[in-house]
């Protein structure tokens, strides 16, 4: 459906460089990267509102390359929504309807359907400045769902929206992909989204793409130390390999996994570390003694560290073993780790 | 703790030395002082003509006639103003390009120069000497002494004003809104005529307003392009250095009046502002 072959884009202080992707027809793939890495770029030049500098776009089969946006077919869907606001919700949404001079009847019936699916029936005559976050939001979807675009290009839709308009666009796009069978091109540094929506992602850097895969694969096999950062695993150690053994930070573990030899790094998710007042961890585990320290809320858990010699590691604790173990701060305790949850780099 | 230098000066101004009334009281002051400077020498000038030689001087065909021209020159310069600038707005707004803070400062450059070199300046363009004046005579076109040369001064006074005003309209329409109509299938101008001008028309017709009261208030260098036929500011002029200030003054009321009812246009017009998202 996309296929971006060697694309780069250069704009006063940054480049985006040698940028490589393929989403199929009805996929819905994600660009996952910290502000600045040129997700937002990468996406306007797919919808031919950013001038590629080298490369190729192709969509639908077509070449896009040099075509301007509105011959594209391609809809733009942004995280501030961008709604006219000199318009009401159902002219914005029949705006893209004019221009593409499709049978009255068919554009009809398709705005009636995507504002039953949206529910939006009960704003369609309002003003804009009177909807809230989701709702805007959704009239957002509609109106570039309404021209029926070969693909929809998300920039952190969910980015300005509070947390239950957040969740509930989140399980929006998720069913609009599946019922439309639509292909979705979403922005977005937050991995717990791309995590519920996309089928594959690609994680960007600096104007590179890191990793691109499977989006379970990314989450289980980081290529990168960045990646692996990115995606969640806060424990990140320089290690050593040798004979079938990870040695870091004066600390060792047998691996369950053959890594090679030579130098590395170890990373561990919090939540796949687990923290005990007595080292009664299952043998297979890897266990440590170490002193508590710098615990956190954040809210219905809490994060702490453990440090373990030079080794600091980041825990994930409940409310439970926080207060029933009797954790405090300068606390002497034990932490353990399945050697399988490692992941070696 | 001992605060010294700069620093102790600014701490005792704020921390109680100049408290938050009295500041407002001094700024209320500073502005009154201002109003003062401006409203005293107006109504000075309003009330000083008794009102039957102000009704004499409306009944006379060479005021009402004089302020018609100044309005209707006035007029056609911000509308010409309006179709030329307006394009040239929007490509300020929207496109970097090389030598853009150049064509900026060449748009200013009406408000800086002394009002009778810009009259020299026309009209040596529109005389028989130089190639675009010869053509302007071939076609028929009289500048100097008519009311096209009115028009062209105007025009050149007016501009900055109209250009400067609509640029930042069309800057305040987010160019996200352009971006979502153009890949929903307008094209630029479409999109032009679809989003940008209706957000940005508040802004078009101050500008409009803006250039048609700096062009109503023009004098230095409208006398030298075209002393006559006269707008309203000539004619005081003319009034006063031939018969004196007695006679000047009911035609000064009158472009008073008609240049505070356009301001008053222009604050009423700007007032109610649609916040854009």
């Amino acid at each position: 459906m996309i296929e971006i072959k060697d694309l780069n884009i250069e704009v006063p202080g940054f480049a985006v460089r040698d940028v490589n992707l393929d989403i199929g027809q009805g996929e819905f793939f994600c660009l996952l990267g910290p502000t600045g890495s040129g997700k937002t770029l990468i996406l306007e030049s797919i919808a031919g509102l950013v001038r590629a500098t080298k490369g190729r776009i192709r969509a639908a089969g077509r070449d896009i390359t040099r075509m301007p946006p509105e011959r594209r077919g391609i809809g733009i869907v942004y995280q501030d929504n961008s709604l006219f606001p000199h318009m009401t919700v159902m002219e914005n949404i029949r705006y893209g309807l004019k221009s593409r001079r499709l049978p009255l009847a068919e554009t009809d019936a398709l705005v009636d359907r995507l504002v039953q699916t949206l529910d939006l029936a009960h704003v369609v005559n309002r003003g804009t400045s009177h909807l809230s976050g989701g709702e805007k939001q959704r009239v957002s979807l509609a109106r570039a769902l309404a021209v029926r675009p070969s693909v929809l290009l998300l920039d952190e839709p969910m980015a300005a929206l509070d947390p239950n308009f957040h969740e509930e666009v989140q399980r929006l796009l998720k069913r609009l992909q599946s019922e439309l069978g639509a292909t979705f091109l979403m922005v977005t540094h937050d991995f717990a989204e791309v995590m519920f929506l996309a089928d594959r992602v690609a994680v960007i850097r600096d104007g590179r793409i890191e990793q691109a895969g499977n989006t379970a694969e990314v989450f289980q096999k980081p290529a990168t130390i960045f990646t692996a950062g990115f995606v969640g695993m806060k424990n990140i150690f320089p290690a050593r390999f040798s004979g079938g053994r990870a040695e870091f930070m004066d600390l060792s573990f047998p691996l369950s996994r053959p890594a090679g030899e030579g130098d590395g790094h170890v990373a561990l998710r919090p939540e796949d570390v687990f923290l005990r007042s007595q080292n009664n961890f299952p043998p297979h585990f890897a266990a440590y003694p170490g002193k508590m320290f710098g615990i956190v809320s954040l809210g219905f858990h809490f994060e702490a560290r453990v440090q373990c010699g030079r080794a600091c590691f980041k825990i994930y604790l409940d409310k439970k073993t926080l207060f029933e173990a009797g954790v405090h701060e300068n606390k002497e305790v034990f932490v353990g780790f399945d050697p399988a949850d490692a992941h070696t780099l | 703790m001992v605060r010294s230098g700069a620093s102790g000066i600014k701490g005792r101004l704020t921390d109680g030395f100049l408290p938050g009334g009295l500041f407002l009281w001094l700024a209320g002051g500073c502005g009154a002082i201002l109003l003062c400077f401006i409203l005293l020498p107006l109504y000075e000038m309003v009330t000083a003509p008794e009102l039957g030689s102000l009704v004499e001087s409306i009944r006379d065909p060479e005021v009402l006639s004089s302020i018609w021209l100044s309005l209707y020159a006035s007029g056609a310069a911000a509308l010409i103003a309006f179709v030329f600038g307006t394009p040239l707005a929007y490509v300020l707004a929207r496109v970097d390009f090389f030598g853009k803070k150049f064509v900026e400062s060449v748009i200013d450059l009406p408000i800086m120069i002394p009002h009778p070199v810009v009259g020299i300046a026309i009209l040596s363009l529109a005389g028989r000497d130089h190639w675009l004046g010869s053509i302007f005579t071939d076609l028929g076109i009289r500048v100097m002494g008519s009311v096209t040369g009115i028009i062209a001064v105007l025009t050149f006074v007016g501009l900055p004003f109209y250009v400067n005003t609509v640029k930042a309209g069309f800057e305040g329409v987010p160019a996200r809104l352009e971006n979502v109509s153009r890949s929903l299938g307008s094209g630029r101008a479409a999109t032009f005529f679809r989003i940008t001008a209706p957000l940005a028309w508040r802004h078009m017709l101050a500008g409009m307003i803006m250039c048609c009261a700096r062009a109503v208030s023009e004098f230095g260098a409208v006398i030298i392009v075209a002393y006559h036929p006269m707008i309203a500011p000539v004619l005081m002029y003319e009034r006063f250095t031939a018969y004196g200030l007695k006679y000047s003054q009911p035609v000064a009321v009158w472009l008073i009046m008609v240049c505070l009812t356009l301001f008053l246009l222009l604050r009423i017009v700007s007032l109610p502002k649609r916040r854009i998202q």
